[in-house]
């Protein structure tokens, strides 16, 4: 049963490597619904990372499905309203998708303005003043209207990281996924990052979050997974998955990071 | 061996060394741009991995790299230009251009292929986030080639793209084989015509030092500059 509210469904999805021996995700099924603030927790090499990025697909899986407004974006083709057969371009469903990733990943031959600029254009086809006025609104927003003309190198990590939050909010993405955002930060700059994911919760947007951070999980989070071994293991509420954890993993787990 | 005599003799020819120098030097700044281009497009169907062209372009790459320059010269000018009319005409009054063309083309094919492996090892070399962030904007594969990696892959390469100038400008003496009047053309013809060889290879020397040794200095220069830049 499709919901007004589900925005991306995944069902069973796997990824193995060398054929099979390494399973990194091994038959994951969730449902992420509009306005979900789903975090992400588990040890290394549980198979978060690939679980997140194959939402938009920057790994293909092995099988499995994920159906992100009706269409399975992991199939070369899909069936239309109509019947027809067509071709699915992946470029489309990635612009709705924002991705934020632990190395920033800033194009660093761009100035910060031109970082977030580029796509808007390129893409939407946005007249570039139109572009450039939403690029400043946004830096408003996280404090960094004044560095529009910097370069990425002249950042410090923190800001490099809110800069690449606001590129992705320029494509206005229905959701924002992103991938152990704080790991490469200093600790004094842990904060300003976290500050602005939590302000980007409370407008009401979608999004799929991987961190170790597990105080701003059980803050933030709305519903949190487990992963371990490339399965889901347990999925709950903050409080269910902090205060009452069921499998001994889970314990296991949380014994070691709390 | 010289002798004041000899060189008041080659210095009638002067002439011809300008001529040399200004053939010499269109010679290796269209080579380099015709070899860049080409170098690219073959970078990129490599890097395609479209079957069978991804085949073709690396075979192209490692059949110019394996085999001497003079040959491909020769089957260029005789095999293939052999077979085709270019117009005879002279450019900037003295450069026939039938000989210059086959010439410009048997040095860009070579220098393709050298450049290509540059290029190819600069694409390789930007780190897969930067398309992995492109994509995740939505951005299609071409145009994140265009617009993210490959501006930051020629800024690297720059220093080998302008030392594989200085190359050309010292192979392409090859091309007075085939009657190119570059700087060699301007010795042999001056040989020709006063019977001294020394002297005329010595201002050859002298050319192509003042052409290639300050061409590399100023490179160097700006590698170190760049890469100071980076470190920032
Ligand atoms: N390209 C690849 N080739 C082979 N194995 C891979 C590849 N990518 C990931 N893996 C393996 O898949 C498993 C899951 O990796 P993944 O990166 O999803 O883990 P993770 O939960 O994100 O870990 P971390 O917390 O360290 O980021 C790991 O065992 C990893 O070694
Ligand atoms: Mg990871």
């Amino acid at each position: 049963m499709e919901t007004r509210d589900e925005l991306i469904k995944v069902t069973d999805l796997k990824k193995h490597y060398k054929e099979g021996v390494l399973k990194a995700l091994d038959g994951v099924s969730t449902t992420i619904n509009k306005g979900d603030v789903l975090v992400i927790i588990g040890p290394s090499g549980s198979g978060k990372s690939t679980f997140l990025r194959s939402l938009n697909l920057l790994e293909v899986p092995t099988s499995g499905s994920v159906v992100f407004h009706g269409i399975d974006i992991t199939k070369k083709t899909y069936t239309d309203a109509e019947g027809k057969t067509v071709k699915l371009n992946i470029d489309e469903h990635r612009r709705r998708m924002g991705m934020v990733f632990q190395h920033f990943n800033l194009f660093p031959h761009m100035t910060i303005l031109d970082n977030m600029t580029l796509a808007p254009i390129k893409v939407r086809k946005m007249p570039r003043a139109e572009a450039e006025l939403k690029a400043f609104a946004l830096l408003k927003r996280v404090g960094l209207a004044d560095r529009a003309d910097a370069y990425p190198i002249q950042l410090s990590g923190g800001q490099k990281q809110r800069v690449a939050i606001v590129r992705a909010l320029m494509m206005e993405p229905e959701v924002m996924l992103f991938d152990e955002p704080t790991s490469a930060l200093d600790p004094e700059m842990v904060g300003e990052v976290l500050q602005v994911m939590t302000e980007l919760a409370k407008t009401g947007m979608t999004m799929v979050i991987v961190t170790h951070e597990m105080g701003f999980a059980r803050e933030v989070g709305k519903r949190i997974i487990f992963m371990d071994g490339g399965k889901m293991i347990e999925e709950g509420t903050p409080d269910q998955i902090f205060n009452h954890p069921q499998s001994p993993r889970l314990q296991d787990f949380l014994k070691k990071v709390l | 061996m010289f002798s004041s005599a000899g060189f008041a003799k080659t210095w009638q020819y002067i002439e011809l060394f300008k001529q040399g120098l200004i053939t010499t030097l269109s010679l290796s700044a269209l080579t380099v741009i015709f070899g860049f281009i080409l170098a690219l497009i073959i970078a990129l169907i490599r890097l395609s991995r479209i079957r069978p062209f991804d085949w073709l372009a690396t075979a192209y790459v490692e059949v110019f790299r394996a085999t001497p320059m003079l040959v491909q010269l020769f089957i260029v000018y005789y095999v293939i230009f052999g077979n085709i009319s270019v117009p005879s005409f002279k450019l900037f009054g003295f450069i026939r251009f039938e000989r210059f063309l086959p010439g410009v083309v048997a040095l860009s094919m070579n220098s393709g292929a050298y450049l290509s492996e540059i290029i190819r090892a600069g694409i390789q070399s930007i780190d897969m986030g930067q398309t992995e962030a492109a994509r995740s904007l939505g951005m299609s594969k071409s145009m994140t080639m265009k617009e993210i990696i490959l501006p930051q892959a020629i800024k690297n390469i720059l220093p080998a793209i302008a030392n594989e100038f200085v190359t050309i400008i010292k192979e392409s003496s090859i091309c007075y084989t085939i009657g190119v009047q570059e700087i060699m053309y301007a010795v042999n013809a001056t040989k020709g015509a006063t019977y001294r060889i020394a002297e005329p290879l010595i201002i050859a020397t002298v050319v192509y030092f003042c052409l290639t040794f300050p061409t590399s200095k100023i490179i160097a220069y700006f590698e170190r500059r760049m890469s100071r830049g980076d470190k920032r």
